[in-house]
């Protein structure tokens, strides 16, 4: 069995890692590139979202490279993601793809359910041994998403420019890597030494952005034009509401790991902007909205692929939520266009605005 | 006379002002992009230069539009500056106290709110260009009609007839059904403007407080349908500045003013830039899977400028620029 799983930002580490500990056969496939995007939007349905797209590029092209398994998430709710892996399959079979699925639906109950999957993929391996994998996937998820938390910080600040992206790709390089709990400590270090080597200037006076929206277009830079880093560009701090580790804590362990930032807070903070689920993270991007603005945040980023309809509930709560609490928020739909341009200008002109708001609001309080 | 340029290169038309140091507005030119900024803007300095009195000195340039990076390495900018904040910076030096910017371009549009002098809020379209000038454009060119003409023809009507606003695709269809069903083009054109300003104030303005007084400006301001229903819409008068279709690059011109008053020196390669060859290229980078497009800008064949490679291996190769947007 060869495995292979779609792209989400940096989940092809953690996934990696877990599958070549349980001794699975791993084909990651080549990141989402122009060609990734062409191939799935040539072969995917016109009116689905961009990650089913970017995704089935993901499954095509690791095909290509000899995978015969894909290990994906499914899901439930009004969000349509949860019936993608069965269109996907659909579609592959139909292009001559053999592609066996395994789809890991959120356990509706117990974490049993999850466990009955993987050993699926498992075959003839102990529980023991899949639980090893698992928690080495799972801590290097929870060692990449604190890597990237930091570029976020050093990005605005960096002395010189680049340095930081430089540093996140020689410190993500270590940690995919590590081929054992004690070299992945090492790594650990490592990785966290060449983050702080980065030069930055904390003195400098950086406006604060908390970035919401939906999942994948928050979590694949190729998916949002890289929006994390044109901020960091501008000197902006971004903060983003969803992690990959918090994210497989809530949905597939049941929140099995105490301590992590869950949606839970997000959805309760959602009150009285949106009071129920509404399908994807539409609930939790009102509920972030709320608390980045309640913790003084200068401004707000929603980013969500064109036609998601969770967010596109947000979208219209959104100028309430910002009204009330007077802070500024942007939205921004990603599609097939990887023209930066047009968010560039309006990533200046919000930043423009944020600055000049905190000049004035540290004017009057002087 | 010295003074500042400024150069505003959007989608569909490409402007520069000169304004002297009062921020007296002495020249400004309005000419097409037709998909060829470089040339266009070596077009537009010429004929600047022409008109402006010799002995003039230029002290600083500022660039705006979404052809500003372009632009600024090509003349040598000084300010390179996002529409939103030349927009701004233009309309409250020439309508002062204004709270509320109505703009729509050749293929965006935005509304800016000011409070006290201010930016307080803005917004652009988003995924949608219904609304813009190109499909105003367009339209005028099916019913064959001149553009310049489509206002004036739209006042003519005495009751719009009702078309959907939200796509470009629904209104096309609805205006060719209304015209078969034998509605007169004034009418029609009218319901086009009625129906254009529903969807801008739903898409762009989006529930934001637009209040008295109000400019419009943009290329399509020029068009007094469109004015007739914004003020039906908002009832509110709205007013269209002088230089409503050069906005952008007075505010690109005074930006470069106040550039220049903080550095001291201005970057400007001077009207030579006219005559001079560029080449603009674009290659695809094999270094990784990324594939990125990079952008080549090359003068009499030596590369002064690249970009769109994200790794910056193909921007830093070459000298790195001072930061100027």
């Amino acid at each position: 069995m060869r495995v292979t799983f779609p792209h989400m930002g940096n989940l092809h580490i953690s996934l990696k890692a877990m599958f070549q500990t349980l001794g699975v056969e791993v084909v990651v496939p080549p990141p989402c590139s122009k060609r990734t995007l062409s191939l799935g939007s040539k072969h995917g349905p016109e009116f689905a979202c961009l990650p089913l797209k970017l995704n089935l590029g993901n499954f095509i092209e690791a095909y290509e490279l000899g995978a015969d398994t894909v290990v994906m998430a499914g899901g439930c709710g009004p969000c349509r993601f949860g019936y993608y892996a069965q269109i996907q399959q659909a579609i592959l079979k139909d292009l001559g793809c053999a592609l066996q699925f395994i789809v890991l639906e959120p356990p509706q109950r117990q974490i049993t359910e999850l466990l009955v999957k993987i050993k699926q993929l498992a075959g003839s391996r102990s529980w023991w041994k899949i639980i090893q994998a698992l928690r080495f996937g799972y801590r290097k998820a929870r060692l990449v998403d604190e890597i990237e938390r930091v570029a976020l910080r050093s990005r605005p600040r960096e002395k010189i420019p680049g340095s930081t992206d430089a540093a996140y790709r020689q410190a993500l390089d270590l940690i995919d890597c590590a081929s054992s709990w004690e070299k992945l400590t090492a790594a650990q270090e490592k990785a966290k030494e060449i983050m702080d080597k980065v030069a930055v200037d904390f003195s400098r006076q950086v406006i604060k952005v908390g970035v919401v929206g939906e999942i994948y277009t928050l979590l694949e830079p190729f998916s949002n034009l890289y929006l994390e880093r044109h901020l960091g560009g501008l000197g902006v701090e971004v903060h983003r509401s969803i992690y990959l580790s918090g994210w497989v804590n809530e949905h597939l362990f049941h929140g099995l790991a105490k301590g992590m930032g869950s949606g839970k807070e997000a959805r309760s903070a959602s009150y009285p902007y949106l009071r129920h689920f509404v399908g994807g993270h539409g609930q939790e991007t009102i509920g972030n909205a709320v608390r980045y603005a309640r913790s003084g945040y200068d401004g707000i980023i929603q980013v969500f692929p064109f036609t998601c309809m969770p967010e596109i509930v947000a979208e219209s709560i959104l100028p309430d939520v910002c009204k009330d609490f007077g802070v500024h928020y942007l939205t921004f739909i990603m599609d097939e266009n990887t023209g930066e341009a047009g968010m560039v200008t309006r990533l200046e002109a919000f930043t423009d605005l944020l600055a000049r708001k905190k000049e004035a609001k540290e004017a009057l309080s002087s | 006379m010295i003074g500042y340029v400024g150069i505003d290169v959007g989608s569909v038309s490409t402007n520069l002002v000169f304004i002297d140091d009062g921020g007296i507005i002495r020249e400004a030119i309005y000419l097409r992009t037709q998909g060829k900024p470089i040339e266009t803007v070596q077009r537009g300095l010429k004929e600047l230069d022409g008109k402006l009195p010799s002995g003039t000195k230029v002290q600083g340039v500022g660039t705006t539009g979404s052809g500003r990076h372009l632009t600024g390495v090509i003349i040598g900018a000084d300010a390179v500056k996002n529409e939103i904040t030349a927009h701004a910076v233009a309309s409250s030096l020439l309508v002062p106290g204004l709270h509320s910017i109505l703009e729509i371009g050749g293929q965006d549009s935005k509304i800016i709110i000011l409070r006290n002098g201010v930016v307080s809020d803005f917004a652009m379209n988003t995924v949608c260009a219904a609304g813009t000038g190109s499909f105003l454009d367009q339209q005028a060119g099916r019913l064959g009609i001149p553009i310049e003409k489509f206002g004036e023809i739209a006042l003519q009507s005495k009751s719009s007839v009702r078309i959907a606003g939200r796509c470009a695709v629904f209104a096309e269809s609805d205006m060719i059904h209304k015209q078969q069903m034998g509605c007169g083009l004034p009418d029609i054109l009218a319901g086009l403007c009625d129906a254009l300003v529903r969807n801008y104030l739903n898409n762009v303005g989006k529930g934001k407080e637009i209040l008295a007084p109000v400019v419009f400006q943009g290329g399509v301001a020029a068009n007094a349908g469109m004015v007739k229903a914004f003020e039906k819409a908002l009832k509110l008068p709205v007013q269209v500045p002088p230089y409503y279709d050069v906005m952008g690059a007075v505010g690109a011109a005074l930006l470069s003013r106040e550039a220049v008053a903080r550095k001291g020196t201005s970057r400007f390669k001077g009207f030579g830039v006219a005559d001079t060859d560029y080449q603009a290229g674009s290659f695809e980078c094999s270094g990784c899977s990324n594939l990125c497009e990079v952008v080549e800008i090359a003068e009499n064949d030596r590369i002064i400028a690249r970009w769109g490679d994200r790794c910056s291996k193909w921007s830093n190769a070459i000298r790195p620029e001072e930061k100027i947007s």
